[in-house]
């Protein structure tokens, strides 16, 4: 047993700390974050460069990591920093790229930016619903439907899309030029688009995707899972802090046991969030990871909630304002749930499996 | 027992029923039922109309203007307003003032202010918090010394809700430091255009601005403006907190956002099916229907009682707790729903043609990160714990 980060893990947790905390400092992420692009161009190459996305690519493919562990241990400072870069679209294309055996080295310098977009309206979570389709026509292929919820679509160059293609769920790529894309900016920061198709030309990159999309997914699951801790970690500390320092009825309002007990809760299920999170760091791409995944994603969805929501409360009214970080940190922790599926679509993941 | 309105009761609905389906504009009712904020002329438009039938100042007696309803005729109106998706009466010169006025103001005063309350030529702020004091609320700083027939007021407010509409603010001051905290506040009106008044926006979470900050510099105030008797100010803030706190539970407007979420739920498909019949989703939704449902008797339970009693008791409390929770859910409820569709900031994204979600997407995020703000504000749900702790448990 050993519940230690390796030499190079530990090492890319605390450069890609320290980083992020000189050069990218939440009033910096703010200003950024909510205006088109969503993200800041400059710090993205400089966080390529420092290895980010590199660290998510295994060394066969020329990169330096990929595992469960060295995806959670980026994500989870790119949580504590509140960063609003767009790598779980990176993260999520070097999977499925990978997985169709093509080439991932513009990806990894970041030079080339790639979104997924398969989400849509009536099916924000489930591949298996969507309604998009592909028809095969003159030696290539035609997409034709609408996609939403595509996250860093702003900004990237090619998407991958999600199709049916002859009764079966296919994955095309289609550059961002070809395609209509409507972008806006999210509630908790960064940017999302709508992507429309009409009688698009797409190429095929994976004839029967399902299983590639459903191992991508866990990946970023796991990321998501990872940015949570690191997002629920900071705000529990900024609540401590704040609970030690403002006073009200003449003492520090931590002295007040009501709400003792109540950042000890937290503090019990953040280490419970941390505990699923390594537990589907390590199972990912095994043959437990469909089910881990699903149960971190459901666990966090519900902690990350009660963690935001009582970060606020207990802070009082400055929590409210936009100007204290706390309330950009709750945003992101609560709307994370609505990506790659919330707390009950993974709730039912996990029932369905007593059925055998 | 019997949980029925009375004849008269139900005859009072329907006149109110029959006045808002006449009188309150599909424009307005529009603008409620889209979530986003309201603009300063419509409020003002929605009391004018208010107004025009004597039904503006739904607590005050008939000699001041206002229709002289009983605790229960007032929680059928709210009831019948928030069924038809009227605006919130905004409650500060109304709701606020007025009662302290009517209680404790000279004839001077009521004769100067009330009826400047009706006719909307006066838009009230309430100047209580500042940064320093919050829960602690007697631990108030802002100064006013006696100089001559003026005072002169130093210091900060906060969180002052609406003030950028606002005209006139009512404020608690220090009048003497020596005191005990209680006993040195005083209770002061301010015209807003007096010089050495700053006001300041404070950004709220979501990205609305509805809280402001209020700067005194040597802001001087005729003593005439003083309500009550100097250094009484804690009596009267403590009375105006009951008036606050009357439709605390908020239960028309949990039964309008539970309408909302079951419609948002009927469209929005997840699954291959609609969402509300998701055995999970319908569940969460079914948990808080059945509190709602309880809440509504709370509510009139605590009506009765005050009606009978002359006076909200301590267990309104209850109310407060139970009622915003309940809201906030609600508006979770509403979140969850949307999933991905939720995130569009500021409002549902257009490009050309394009509007990203179901049309009705547009706010529910930002309504659910503004409503975290009801557990935390007119008596933050601690206080309401410790007030009850004290008053009910005697512990
Ligand atoms: C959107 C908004 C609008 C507002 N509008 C107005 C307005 O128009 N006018 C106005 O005067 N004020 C207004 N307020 C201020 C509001 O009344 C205060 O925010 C509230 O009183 C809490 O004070 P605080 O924010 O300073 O928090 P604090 O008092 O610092 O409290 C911080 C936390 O400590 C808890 N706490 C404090 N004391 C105790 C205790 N003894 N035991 C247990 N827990 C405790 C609180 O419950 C809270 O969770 C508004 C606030 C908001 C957020």
């Amino acid at each position: 047993m050993d519940f230690d980060l390796t030499d190079d893990r530990q090492m890319l947790s605390e450069t890609l700390r320290r980083y992020l905390a000189e050069s990218y400092p939440v009033p910096h992420r703010n200003a950024v974050a909510y205006e088109a692009p969503f993200h800041d161009p400059a710090q993205w190459q400089a966080l390529a460069d420092l290895g980010v996305i590199g660290a998510l690519v295994p060394e066969a493919a020329g990169g330096f990591g990929g595992a469960g562990f060295d995806i959670s241990v980026v994500f989870e400072e790119l949580g504590r920093g509140l960063c609003p870069e767009p790598f779980l679209g990176a993260l999520l294309a070097a999977r499925l790229m990978l997985a169709a055996g093509e080439d991932v080295s513009e990806l990894m310098a970041g030079t080339t930016h790639y979104a997924l977009a398969s989400a849509e309206i009536d099916a924000p979570y489930a591949a298996d619903l969507i309604a998009t389709e592909a028809r095969a026509e003159g030696g290539g292929w035609r997409l034709t439907g609408r996609k939403s919820a595509v996250y860093g679509g702003q900004v990237a160059a090619r998407f991958l899309v999600t199709a049916k293609a002859e009764g079966r769920l296919a994955l095309f790529e289609v550059p961002a030029a070809a395609a209509t894309v409507a972008g806006y900016g999210m509630i908790d920061g960064g940017g999302a688009t709508e992507l429309v198709l009409d009688r698009t030309p797409g190429r095929l990159m994976l004839e029967d995707a399902s299983e590639a999309l459903a191992a991508a997914e866990q990946a970023g699951i796991v990321a998501l899972c990872a940015e949570a801790v690191g997002l629920m970690d900071v705000s529990h500390a900024m609540l401590l802090d704040y609970l030690r320092t403002r006073t009200q009825f003449g003492r520090p309002i931590g002295q007040f046991q009501a709400l003792q007990h109540r950042a000890v809760d937290m503090l019990t299920e953040i280490e419970q969030a941390r505990s699923i999170t390594i537990a589907a760091a390590a199972a990912l791409d095994g043959p437990d990871a469909g089910r881990m995944a699903a149960m971190a994603k459901s666990l966090i969805g519900r902690v990350a909630r009660q963690v935001a929501e009582e970060t606020v409360q207990m802070h009082g009214g400055i929590a409210m304002t936009w100007e204290a970080p706390v309330s950009h940190y709750a945003k992101r922790l609560v709307m994370l749930d609505a990506q790659l599926g919330d707390t009950d679509l993974h709730l039912a993941r996990v029932m369905t499996g007593y059925a055998a | 027992m019997d949980l029925s309105y009375s004849p008269a009761e139900l005859a009072f609905r329907d006149e109110v029923r029959g006045f808002l389906a006449a009188n309150l504009p599909a424009r307005i009712s529009d603008a409620v039922r889209a979530g986003g904020e309201l603009d300063r002329q419509t409020m003002q438009d929605w009391h004018a109309i208010l107004a025009a039938r004597g039904w503006l100042a739904a607590s005050w007696p008939k000699e001041h203007g206002g229709p002289g309803w009983s605790p229960v005729e007032r929680h059928i109106f709210e009831e019948e307003c928030c069924r038809a998706y009227a605006p919130r009466v905004v409650p500060f010169g109304v709701s606020m003032l007025g009662p302290v006025l009517i209680r404790f103001g000279s004839e001077r005063q009521k004769a100067a202010y009330l009826p400047r309350i009706l006719s909307g030529e006066d838009w009230w702020c309430q100047g209580y918090s500042e940064p320093g004091a919050g829960s602690d609320l007697a631990s108030l700083r802002t100064r006013a010394v006696r100089e001559g027939d003026h005072y002169v007021v130093n210091g900060q407010k906060t969180w002052t809700t609406l003030g950028q509409h606002a005209n006139r603010i009512f404020c608690l001051v220090r009048t003497d430091p020596e005191a005990k905290p209680q006993a040195g506040i005083s209770f002061l009106l301010v015209d807003l255009d007096t010089p050495g008044i700053e006001m300041r926006p404070i950004r709220l979470i979501e990205g609305g601005y509805e809280v402001n900050e209020v700067f005194f510099t040597d802001v001087r105030v005729p003593v005439g403006n003083l309500v009550g008797e100097e250094n009484t100010g804690w009596t009267i803030a403590k009375f105006l907190l009951t008036h606050e706190r009357t439709n605390i539970a908020g239960v028309g407007f949990s039964m309008q956002a539970l309408e909302e979420v079951k419609a948002l739920a009927r469209k929005i498909r997840r699954g291959g099916r609609p969402l509300i019949e998701d055995p999970l989703f319908a569940a969460r939704l079914a948990r808080v229907e059945i509190d709602l449902e309880a809440m509504k008797i709370t509510n009139l339970r605590m009506l009765y009682r005050a009606q009978k009693n002359g006076q909200p008791g301590p267990e309104t409390s209850i109310l407060k707790i139970k009622g915003t929770v309940i809201m906030q859910e609600l508006r979770d409820l509403a979140r969850r729903a949307l999933g991905p569709m939720a995130a569009p900031f500021p409002g549902p994204a257009t490009e050309g043609n394009l509007t990203f979600g179901p049309p009705d997407s547009a706010h529910n995020a930002a309504r659910y990160f503004n409503g975290r703000k009801t557990s935390i504000y007119g008596g933050s749900n601690e206080i309401q714990r410790n007030i009850l702790t004290k008053t009910m448990l005697e512990l």
